[in-house]
């Protein structure tokens, strides 16, 4: 009978040990911002170019985390990106004439969507579209654009 | 010629006939499962034996593994400046990857083949007769226990060797590296999908676990009852596990994270 208990013991720690890894791997290794999902709103924003910004990217005010990048699709009819974001319903106090820019962070880092909120009267609400929006810098046009200036310099 | 073309169909056979057998067998201990839930002390006995005395084989390896990742991640990142991102080459590469792998790998060397030669052993010196003729279902009082045990220990020391992977990592990275404490864990959780990630990695390291005792006790129970049926029979459990794990890991890897 001791014997038994002491494997009792032996296995309830094991049992104990393993959840408890679950939860480490759940809590302390993974993003939980999935729980909250249910309970936000979506916004769109059309940009003619995204560059490398993806799913799941955050969307930022003042560079505080208010929500993320949900979808991406392509509008045929208008030739623009269109960016579905989900918000956290925590913040939901956005003025209607809220702009919407794609920034890198670091010179190299991932892009992000960066919120401006302006001074309208009226709030965004769910599925409302954010009408001011500037599309993501890319660095061969910047480059180009850059390269084609010094040629005009130097002709004049 | 003929005779040699003759044999590859005998060898053809053979594989079906002991596939099917195998199918028939884990249906069998499926059956069995209902008592073994009624009789849990014979389940625990197996869990000790299974599961925790793998536990430090287990710890031990993903320690070493995790520090192993962060040494070798940290030469490559730091080349492009983003030695932050160590947390995330490491808690990806340990939770989708490694950690299921591995795991299952370890756990077919140090429980499988322990429950085949146990298994087979039993065959060999007639205990599983034996039970027969007592009216006790090997299958049932022997079998269903070890299978059952093994499918529950497997996700629980995979996840156990995750853990300790990433906090090896941790280590040897925040510690010995100097990498940044706060952003090696912030850009971690920001990377790691708790449903994309995490829960992938549990359902892989099931399937393992499933796949690797019911080779173990399979190959237990179908041993020729010799001595040297038994070793041979070690072997194939090690060897056949080692497959399955590798090539469902592709296909499972295909599904789940296929799609980009």
């Amino acid at each position: 009978m001791k014997q038994t208990k002491t494997t009792e013991l032996l296995v309830g720690i094991f049992i104990v040990a393993g959840v408890a890894a679950l939860f480490v791997l759940a809590m302390k290794v993974s993003n939980l911002s999935s729980f909250s999902k249910t309970d936000g709103y979506t916004l769109t924003a059309n940009f003619e170019n995204i560059g490398g910004l993806k799913v799941r990217s955050p969307v930022t005010v003042g560079g505080v985390r208010v929500g993320r990048v949900s979808h991406i699709d392509y509008d045929s009819a208008r030739y623009e990106a269109v960016v579905t974001l989900e918000m956290d319903s925590k913040y939901d106090q956005f003025p209607d004439d809220t702009s919407a820019s794609i920034f890198t962070s670091g010179l190299l880092g991932e892009q992000y969507i960066a919120l401006e909120p302006g001074g309208g009267e009226d709030l965004l609400t769910d599925g409302s579209e954010i009408e001011m929006t500037q599309s993501a810098l890319v660095l061969e046009k910047l480059v180009g654009k850059f390269l084609f200036n010094k040629a005009a310099e130097g002709e004049e | 010629m003929l005779e040699w073309i003759r044999q590859l169909g005998r060898g053809g056979f053979d594989f079906f006939e002991k596939l099917g057998r195998s199918n028939l067998f884990i249906l069998k201990t499926l059956a069995g499962i209902p008592s073994v839930l009624r009789r849990p002390y014979l389940l625990i006995a197996q869990l000790l034996s299974v599961g925790v005395l793998s536990l430090l084989l287990i710890a031990v390896s993903g320690l070493f593994v995790g520090m192993v990742l962060a040494l070798q991640g940290y030469n490559t990142l730091v080349d492009f400046g983003a030695e932050e991102s160590l947390g995330v080459v490491v808690a990806l590469s340990i939770v989708r990857e490694l950690g299921p792998v591995v795991t299952a790998l370890l756990f077919a060397g140090r429980a499988g083949s322990a429950l085949t030669a146990e298994i087979g052993l039993m065959k060999a010196t007639e205990q599983l007769s034996g039970m027969e003729m007592m009216a006790v279902d090997p299958i049932h009082r022997v079998i269903a226990p070890r299978f059952l045990a093994g499918v529950l220990s497997m996700p629980l020391l995979a996840a156990i060797f995750s853990a300790v992977g990433i906090y090896g990592g941790y280590f040897v990275g925040v510690g010995l590296l100097g990498v940044d404490d706060g952003s090696f864990w912030s850009q971690m959780q920001s990377k790691v999908d708790l449903h994309e990630d995490v829960y992938n990695g549990v359902i892989k390291s099931l399937v393992f676990g499933v796949v690797v005792s019911w080779i173990a006790v399979f190959e237990g129970y179908d041993t020729v009852p010799t001595s040297e049926g038994v070793s041979r029979s070690t072997t194939r459990t090690v060897v056949y596990s080692a497959f399955a794990v590798l090539g469902l890991d592709f296909v499972l890897t295909a599904l789940m994270f296929g799609d980009y």
